[in-house]
């Protein structure tokens, strides 16, 4: 190692070590803990996916102590209103019903919902074609509001959770589900044989939102600002890209 | 507090509370038959009746009803075999799958209830019977269970009453129950605290109708009680000849 290279070293650890507060603060974040690869808990029961590693990116940009939960779906907005963490980083999409209990930040990943069923099923994401067919989907979720506003003929089942959904679809219970697409492609990879998308994927701003954003409490507006710099510092610097890559074979990053 | 998200909410919150009476009704029947059957085979001396009766009770009781749930709606359909037997119309269905979770929960409780009930009739009751030369399956019929009835029915009714909060769980495996559609408002209008409260008052109200019910068939199947409102005397304390001549006197 050179004396440049020593020097340099000692500058940048110095600098670590001025910038780091004697009392670091430590931020409450929030996610479901059930969406694989976005949250999940893994086989030593730590919070995993790319919810978690984009939750801990930024936490290291805000130079913040990341305290990561889990937290059921259908409560995880009330929680946050109630105070038992400060932000949800958990592949919420934005909307304008959401934007009404919570503040959101700018979107961290853009994916729409795809409909999936058997192979040999003809089933696609029409109107008409899914009148009367039972379709799972998430309770709580934007894809609910989809099927409500888009395919009102179609009788939804609502699941507490997508694995759950994916569970009924293999047994034969179901005629499809609708979910995300990069979430349902990643189990139709892993262990949908026999089941496929049907027609192409549903981008639909005025349901499912702008992209996932960050919720924060309406109140916190010094924090919504400061996880929007982090946001746009992680995607600058390379490590959102690095984040996706571990996940995704397609890029999330929003168009900004 | 919205009390106009509230008020909105009861036409379908009511909905949701016809099919959790429908579910708790229909096994709390079902139950009930299946825990005569058990709790009699449970006190019989032959082992070939009383163990699988001991380990269905032991079972059931035993493990959490959601566990039995998502076991009988998740985990049977996992299985090509059941997909492709007969039952698979029926399994199919998640109201069905509730049913038999709820069914044979409330029966291995219910059993338990009956057979310390039996064994509670007064051992002198059954020799009065036997003196009398009834045949055992008369002396159950008309001394041993009518007693036994009348032993249990407090004991039965908080069982039902228990029913009714845990067909909470139905809401799992997707049925629009109570809480099922309780749980689906709030998540759109994000009002838990709202829905919630109004569903535990309809589940209040349900439990108190049930508390009523079951003071009814406890004072129909007390004749004592009964003859005490007939006679005002009696009720008065004043069956035995001298009170009454001194009520009289006054």
């Amino acid at each position: 190692m050179s004396t440049g290279l020593k020097l340099a070293a000692a500058a940048a650890a110095a600098a670590i070590a001025l910038s780091t507060p004697a009392s670091a603060e430590t931020l409450r974040i929030a996610t479901e803990g059930a969406y694989p690869p976005f949250n999940f808990v893994d086989a030593s029961g730590e919070l995993q996916g790319f919810d978690v590693d984009i939750a801990k990116a930024l936490c290291a940009a805000m130079e913040a102590d990341c305290e990561i939960t889990a937290q059921a779906w259908d409560g995880i907005i009330p929680g946050l209103n109630a105070g038992r963490y400060d932000a949800i980083v958990a592949s919420m999409s934005i909307t304008p019903e959401r934007q009404e209990a919570v503040n959101f930040t700018e979107p961290y990943y853009q994916a729409g919902a795809v409909l999936v069923g058997p192979v040999e099923s003809d089933i696609m994401p029409e109107p008409e074609a899914l009148a009367g067919k039972l379709i799972g989907v998430q309770r709580a979720s934007t894809y609910a509001n989809l099927i409500e506003q888009r395919f009102p003929d179609a009788e939804a089942r609502l699941y507490d959770t997508v694995e759950n959904h994916n569970l009924d679809l293999t047994a034969g219970r179901l005629d499809g589900v609708i979910a995300q697409r990069i979430f349902m492609s990643n189990w139709l990879a892993d262990e949908g044989e026999g089941y496929e998308m049907k027609g192409e994927a549903m981008l639909d701003p005025d349901i499912l939102g702008l992209g996932a954003g960050i919720a924060v409490r309406k109140e916190d507006t010094e924090l919504l600002e400061r996880l929007d710099a982090a946001l746009t510092q992680i995607m600058d610097d390379g490590t959102y890209d690095e984040i996706n890559d571990r996940y995704f074979t397609v890029s999330l990053k929003p168009q900004r | 507090m919205n009390w106009q998200v509230m008020i909105d909410s009861i036409p379908r919150l009511l909905g949701g509370a016809a099919v959790t009476l429908q579910l708790v009704t229909l096994a709390a029947l079902a139950g009930f038959a299946i825990a005569l059957v058990v709790a009699l085979a449970r006190l019989n001396r032959n082992p070939l009746l009383w163990m699988p009766a001991f380990g269905f009770i032991f079972y059931f009781r035993g493990t959490p009803l959601l566990v039995q749930i998502f076991l009988i709606y998740y985990g049977l359909s996992q299985f090509p075999e059941v997909r492709d037997s007969a039952l698979w119309p029926i399994l199919r269905e998640p109201w069905w799958c509730a049913l038999l979770a709820f069914t044979l929960n409330t029966s291995a409780y219910t059993a338990e209830i009956m057979r310390g009930a039996i064994q509670a009739v007064p051992r002198g009751q059954i020799e009065a019977a036997m003196a009398t030369g009834m045949s055992p399956l008369t002396r159950m019929r008309r001394v041993v269970l009518p007693q036994a009835l009348r032993i249990g029915l407090p004991a039965y009714s908080n069982e039902v009453i228990l029913l009714v909060k845990a067909s909470s769980l139905a809401s799992t495996v997707t049925l629009m129950d109570l809480t099922g559609v309780a749980r689906t408002i709030s998540s759109v209008n994000y009002m838990p605290v709202e829905l919630l409260s109004m569903a535990a008052l309809i589940y209040l109200a349900i439990n108190f109708m049930l508390t009523r019910l079951f003071k009814l068939i406890e004072y129909q199947i007390s004749g004592e009680r009964r003859a005490a409102v007939r006679d005002p005397l009696m009720a008065a304390g004043l069956h035995n000849p001298e009170a009454l001549q001194k009520a009289e006197l006054k």
